[in-house]
């Protein structure tokens, strides 16, 4: 009996791996995919621009990025990187009814870490302003600004995103729209990373 | 809370934090002895990979579609030939 139940079990586990295995799922609503791909095409847009910019005058370019401080820069990415685990671990708990419970704590801790990225840009800022640097100083400080300055708009909407995703957390039984909602707004704040992941090297580091 | 930590999502997380540290560190003058066009070109790669191991296992589209994840890989190829095309021919 003992081993007809084993086998039966290991059926159920070769079927169950079976199906998981071709299961394949949009995470969010396949709506959101349009808006993702429509903002990383415009910043590429942005970062093919900046690049021909770059071309016409690399000296410019090499040596106003100097002035830059890449420590930030890199801390910033490790910032984006680590509210996105959290994100990833907010949306994993939702999934499980056992685990629900640390959905919106872990989804707030996500937005608290993303929130450090706005501080400490709001101090890069306040350096290089304080330096006499702005967007008028020359045309590699405006894409500076420009670009850093668009990506930390879409960090603020992607906090708020999150907020709101943190309310949703907190229902003890979401529904599958529920469910697709959260992936979906995770998505947008996983895809602020994936920008600034580009951003950085491209502005910060390449030369 | 370990199941929900216990996932390759962390390991990779781990990758990319290690990943930011070398283009970092290639970025700053001591990158490749000087040399900067071969140490931006990793520098490019370094980040595109770090953008694919994003959308494949933080936005999971690992597991999506077939059509959605060849969107996002593709997006990862031509942002790659895009970025060192213009940085050595612009």
């Amino acid at each position: 009996m003992t081993d007809v139940i084993g086998l039966s079990r290991s059926a159920d586990d070769a079927d169950r791996n079976a199906s998981h295995a071709v299961q394949r799922h949009v995470p969010g609503e396949p709506g959101i995919w349009v808006l993702l791909f429509g903002d990383m095409l415009v910043f590429t847009v942005l970062f093919t621009v900046y690049l021909h910019q770059r071309g016409a005058r690399p000296e410019l370019f090499a040596e106003s990025q100097g002035a830059l401080n890449r420590a930030l820069g890199a801390t910033n990415t490790l910032v984006l990187l680590t509210s996105s685990i959290l994100v990833v671990f907010a949306t994993r708990a939702l999934r499980r009814p056992e685990l629900r419970y640390l959905a919106r704590p872990l989804t707030l801790a996500g937005a608290l870490v993303g929130a450090c990225f706005v501080a400490i840009k709001a101090f890069e800022y306040h350096e290089k302003i304080a330096a006499g640097i702005t967007p008028s100083t020359n045309e590699f400080f405006m894409y500076y600004f420009v670009l850093t300055g668009l990506h930390l708009a879409h960090v603020i909407i992607g906090l708020i995103v999150l907020t709101v995703l943190s309310t949703l957390a907190r229902k003890p039984e979401p529904t599958k729209t529920h469910i697709a909602f959260f992936e979906g707004g995770a998505c947008f704040w996983h895809m602020v990373d994936l920008l600034w992941i580009v951003i950085f090297p491209l502005i910060f580091l390449v030369r | 809370m370990r199941s929900v930590v216990r996932t390759n999502a962390s390991l990779i997380w781990l990758l990319l934090c290690a990943l930011t540290i070398v283009s970092w560190a290639l970025g700053t003058n001591h990158g490749f002895g000087g040399h900067h066009l071969p140490a931006s070109l990793v520098i490019f790669a370094v980040a595109v990979f770090k953008v694919r191991l994003v959308g494949l296992y933080f936005m999971e589209l690992k597991m999506a579609p077939r059509v959605l994840r060849g969107l996002f890989e593709g997006y990862c190829l031509g942002l790659f030939g895009l970025l060192t095309a213009m940085f050595v021919f612009a």
